[in-house]
């Protein structure tokens, strides 16, 4: 894992220093990008392909797995609206909170049409940001 | 004419057919969504060739934030894995539950790993709703047909976004990036099968930021082993499955 250069990340470094700047060279994001995204992720689809009719869907295993999996990924959801970055980043957090919740709202009441749901947030999101000048 | 190259050329016109479904609302709101995150990855440092890379080998955009948040939080190379396996655990059971419906006993093993590679909420959602109604020999041809074009039609705007972001007026900007959060906040209550996952996503919202102020640099892993594993005890004794 370490580079030619002899000064190149130990162990320790793995577990605590960030891994996206870890090694200083061109190819390193590449492999980042493999090791980080690619394979946690395939990972499962294709022990999925093996079990498929082993185990089954309900079973209590995967019922929490899919639990932790959902937890993780709505807690991404509210740190972007609660801490985005960029243009994002300019609004303030009651018109971006409002937003989403308006949008989930809208989702519910038209019956869970994901459609309905993002076009009510982003509506509200440039309305709010016209209206406040920003 | 052989029956092989029938049989090639039936493949070809179910692709083709499942390539038209691309022009369908969920195919539309994930590209919009997608070109979102090609502007969250840019504003993250990462080059276009990686973002595109990101995109084609990891498919499952839960595990593309996830990786960017890692980035962004300056989070270890082991936390950052750790966390993306298991927000794409999911997967796991969406493929045990897609298998049986695209399986088709003439075809090689291989095309079944490559359709499942293309197993993230959008497909698969497209492949429940699309798949039993089709004949065995075409359901692989078809939903790899929607899902190749799907892929192709992302990276193509994901690219064109990357370079037309610093261009666009910010409120454009706020907009685009705004898709992600709403796009995920719906799409995975529309996909939540148990109360356990309506629970968790409840408990993640809520633990995320809780955890983003208490441990920045394993925030999702904590608030999804915790939030999970609260919202499955809390499923089993509190809000049982009828049935």
């Amino acid at each position: 894992m370490s580079g030619q250069s002899g000064d190149g990340p130990n162990v320790s470094d793995l577990f605590s220093a960030p891994g996206y700047t870890l090694i200083d060279a061109w190819w390193w994001p590449y492999l980042f990008v493999l090791l980080v995204g690619f394979l946690p992720t395939e990972i499962w689809r294709v022990i999925g392909v093996f079990l498929a009719g082993d185990l089954e869907e309900n079973s209590p295993i995967l019922v929490w797995v899919r639990a932790v999996a959902t937890a993780l990924v709505a807690a991404v959801i509210a740190k972007l609206v609660l801490f985005p970055t960029g243009a994002l980043a300019t609004t303030p957090v009651a018109l971006r909170v409002g937003a989403a919740a308006t949008g989930f709202a809208v989702f519910k009441f038209s019956g869970d049409r994901v459609a309905a749901g993002v076009i009510a947030a982003e509506a509200i999101l440039i309305g709010g940001w016209l209206m406040l000048g920003t | 004419m052989s029956p092989a190259s029938r049989e090639v050329e039936t493949d070809l016109v179910w692709f083709l057919r499942g390539a038209r479904a691309v022009l369908s609302a969920p195919a539309l709101i994930l590209i919009a969504t997608m070109v979102g995150y090609g502007g969250l990855a840019r504003e993250s440092g990462l080059a276009l060739s990686e973002t595109l890379v990101g995109v084609a080998l990891i498919w499952a955009l839960p595990s593309l934030l996830v990786m960017v948040s890692g980035i962004l939080s300056g989070a270890s190379l082991i936390a950052c894995m750790i966390a993306v396996a298991l927000s794409a655990v999911r997967l796991l059971p969406m493929t045990i539950a897609f298998v049986p419906l695209a399986r088709d006993p003439a075809r090689p093993r291989w095309q079944m790993f490559l359709a499942a590679h293309f197993v993230a909420v959008t497909a698969w959602v497209f492949a429940m709703m699309r798949l039993p109604d089709l004949r065995r020999e075409a359901r692989i041809p078809f939903f790899l047909g929607f899902a190749i074009s799907l892929v192709t039609a992302n990276l193509i705007f994901v690219a064109i976004a990357y370079q037309a972001l610093a261009a666009f007026p910010p409120v454009v900007a706020a907009a685009l990036f705004f898709m992600t959060p709403v796009y995920f906040l719906t799409a995975l209550w529309a996909a939540a099968r148990h109360h356990a996952d309506k629970l968790a996503m409840v408990a993640g919202l809520v633990l995320g930021p809780v955890f983003h102020w208490l441990e920045p640099q394993f925030d999702v892993l904590w608030a999804g082993l915790i939030g999970g594993t609260l919202a499955y005890v809390g499923a089993k004794w509190g809000w049982p499955e009828r049935e």
